[in-house]
């Protein structure tokens, strides 16, 4: 099929009159790509995008969070992190706020910055926050073997690392009804766009991987309204059939069908196969807690055990309280609830006083509803 | 002379006169300064422009500039920005003991050749020396004279001004940010004064209406808060805004975004949008101006909306909300 211009891109998306469609960006990138373009105030009333659980300091329960101050108040420690995580709200205390109470907690840009200060200070333990989905766990990988390499004594990780898969087929059984995918590129680029194959299959969704720039984003959108449009028509005359007869590119197996790859430039059907192999040298896959899910069999990485030294307790970190009670991310991170729809959101919980986890990083779904409203 | 600062440096006493003698005396050699009284006594009168500012950044040497550039540069550009010709700096210095006195030396001699193309004078300084591990950090305070026909204030923001930015975005942040991460590229600090992009405005005959340098919050947070203040919608295009490709590559490394990024030697000004192409071309012609531009207009306060707003037209042609930065931006960048 001939590639559409911006121009038809933003005519079809405007004027899509089929029915309803709930689409999810499940990747906290494509939730700040959206907003940062302006995309949902392009897109028909007949479709809807909802932010998924792909923001990573949003889906960790606030037992990490304490760990970490707890960590960053234990002397001759000092926990070392993303911005995003903190200001994430623990139960008591968030990690920017244990300074105040005579703890340590510094912000990186790279987790490899971690082995300056961890040479400058050999009497000091260096915790690395390490949270993220498929994407950022080899970069933790690349910084466990040089902690081996070099066999570096004062340098650990407290994981809450997260696979894509299990949660998405959580939200398919558990979730809001969702009609399309739209699929993290950066995963897709460790792990392929197979990756999604399986889902697509047994649940007849689709899924459409995309980069972040604007005009991805839409192309991917054309694709996916177009896909699930034509399958939500077809479920109504025809019986959950998809084949040849409807107005959409469908070909090949039933699974290749729905999923579609329109990042080629950097995801390829296989992914990084260099960057697969070296997480599986050092994390096995485990059971992970996400905030409002609870947990979820096989949805996380952990160190493997003979690794485990360099783990500074992440086991057992499952434990979800809200700091506020009427929070509403874990609704949120469903798709089962809009952030408008919170009552705290733009009162009490704001990007300068979150209440939850959501209003924090600029991936999470609320800050970006409420920057952008 | 020794070869780093020690808290003897700060007494008051031979070493503190050795120090200023070796070193400030030498760069900042004037009429003024050289009677080495206790307050300088200038000449002026009229509408005065005073301000005043305290500079913290790390690393103190960056790609493009350094403290002693920076400080200059963001004291007149405050002076600047109000329609004033600056006139007279002071400086204190804050040394930590341990500092390179080569360091210092060569700071000192970059904020003196500064201060000549700025055409300022510093009038007076001080030196204090406190235990710590070998950093510096200085307060300025500036003094301008504003001409009698000059009227440039947040007040004069008006529906159908347009928004014009003297050049590339986002390039002192990055430069800091990226010598801070160890990042290789060739982005340069745009500390500059900005004294000649403001005459040229004058001399071209264009009512200015506002002006604000674009530092610490970057673009959105300036024109949101100009906004507010005048009750309009402020409009900007995505595809206008100037960002050289190597600050946009780095942002798309990092997930920064350039409206919201600082800047040293970078205005914003409102005009009258029939005096805009003239001032854009009068601003180009100008030393630091060459990449400007017209990057939006001031409209009506949206409908059923009590505050102001600024929108992004972004490339796509969606629209986006700006809001002030949220967070804590990038620490100790100025």
């Amino acid at each position: 099929m001939e590639k559409r211009t911006l121009a038809e891109m933003r005519d079809f998306l405007a004027n899509y009159s089929g029915e309803k469609l709930h689409i999810m960006e499940v990747c906290g990138s494509h939730t700040a790509a959206i907003s940062k373009n302006g995309i949902r105030g392009l897109l028909s009333p007949q479709i809807q995008l909802i932010s998924g659980p792909g923001c990573p300091v949003c889906v960790t329960p606030t037992a990490y969070v304490d760990k970490l101050v707890e960590l960053a108040l234990t002397p001759n420690t000092c926990v070392v992190t993303f911005g995003d995580m903190l200001r994430v709200p623990g139960s008591k205390y968030c990690l920017s706020e244990v300074s105040g109470q005579g703890g340590r907690a510094v912000m990186v840009y790279s987790p490899m910055d971690i082995f300056a200060m961890a040479e400058k200070e050999p009497d000091t333990t260096f915790v690395f926050a390490a949270v993220g989905f498929e994407t950022t766990t080899p970069v933790y990988a690349l910084l466990l073997e040089e902690i081996i390499e070099k066999n570096i004594e004062n340098v650990k990780l407290l994981t809450a690392l997260k696979t894509m898969p299990g949660v998405i087929e959580y939200l398919c059984e558990h979730g809001a009804s969702i009609q399309g995918y739209l699929a993290p590129g950066h995963v897709a680029a460790v792990t392929g766009s197979k990756l999604f194959a399986p889902l697509a299959e047994k649940y007849g969704i689709p899924f459409v991987v995309s980069g972040f720039e604007g005009e991805e984003i839409l192309e991917a959108l054309c694709e996916l309204v177009e896909t699930a449009g034509a399958k939500s028509k077809c479920e109504k005359t025809c019986e959950l059939k998809i084949d040849a007869n409807v107005d959409v590119q469908i070909s090949g197996s039933e699974s290749k069908k729905l999923v579609r790859n329109c990042y080629p430039s950097v995801v390829s059907e296989e992914g990084n196969l260099k960057a697969q192999q070296l997480v599986s040298k050092y994390f096995i896959p485990s059971d992970a807690a996400w905030r409002g899910m609870g947990i979820i069999p096989g949805t996380g990485m952990e160190l493997r055990p003979e690794y485990a030294k360099y783990d500074a307790g992440s086991q057992g970190l499952n434990e979800d309280n809200k700091r506020n009670k009427a929070c509403c991310c874990d609704q949120i991170l469903m798709g089962k609830m809009q952030p408008q729809q919170c009552p705290l959101f733009g009162k009490v919980c704001k990007p300068l006083t979150p209440q939850g986890a959501c209003m924090v990083s600029t991936e999470g779904s609320c800050h970006s509803a409420y920057v952008t409203m | 002379m020794e070869e780093r600062i020690s808290m003897v440096h700060g007494s008051g006493g031979a070493a503190t006169s050795e120090l200023i003698g070796a070193i400030f005396a030498k760069e900042f050699a004037s009429d003024t300064l050289d009677k080495m009284e206790d307050s300088a006594v200038v000449e002026g009168a009229g509408r005065i422009a005073m301000t005043t500012d305290s500079f913290v950044v790390t690393p103190v040497t960056f790609p493009g500039g350094d403290i002693g550039r920076l400080c200059i540069c963001g004291t007149v550009n405050d002076l600047l920005m109000r329609g004033a010709k600056p006139k007279y700096i002071t400086c204190g210095f804050i040394l930590q003991e341990g500092l390179e006195v080569s360091v210092l030396q060569e700071i000192v001699h970059s904020m003196a050749e500064c201060a000549r193309e700025a055409g300022v004078e510093i009038v007076a300084g001080d030196t204090k020396v406190v235990s710590g591990n070998g950093e510096l950090f200085i307060n300025t305070a500036g003094v301008g004279f504003v001409p009698e026909d000059r009227e440039v204030s947040a007040e004069r923001v008006c529906v159908g001004d347009a928004v014009i930015v003297s050049g590339n975005i986002g390039d002192h942040h990055a430069a800091i940010l990226g010598t801070r991460m160890g990042i290789v590229n060739d982005i340069k600090s745009d500390n500059a004064p900005l004294g000649e992009i403001v005459e040229a405005l004058f001399e071209a005959g264009i009512d200015v209406h506002t002006m604000r340098d674009i530092t610490r919050g970057g673009l959105a947070t300036v024109l949101k808060e100009l906004a507010v203040g005048s009750k309009t919608t402020i409009e900007l295009q995505e595809e206008k805004l100037p960002v050289t490709p190597q600050v946009k590559d780095f942002c798309g490394l990092l997930g920064l975004d350039p409206l919201y990024m600082g800047n040293e030697g970078k205005l914003v000004a409102l005009v009258p949008a029939d005096q805009a192409e003239a001032a854009v071309a009068a601003i180009r012609g100008a030393k630091y101006g060459q990449d400007a531009c017209v990057v939006g207009y001031v409209g009506e306060l949206e409908a059923g909306s009590s505050t102001g707003k600024l929108h992004l037209r972004t490339r796509i042609g969606g629209l986006r909300n700006l809001e002030v930065l949220q967070g804590e931006g990038l620490p100790r960048i100025c």
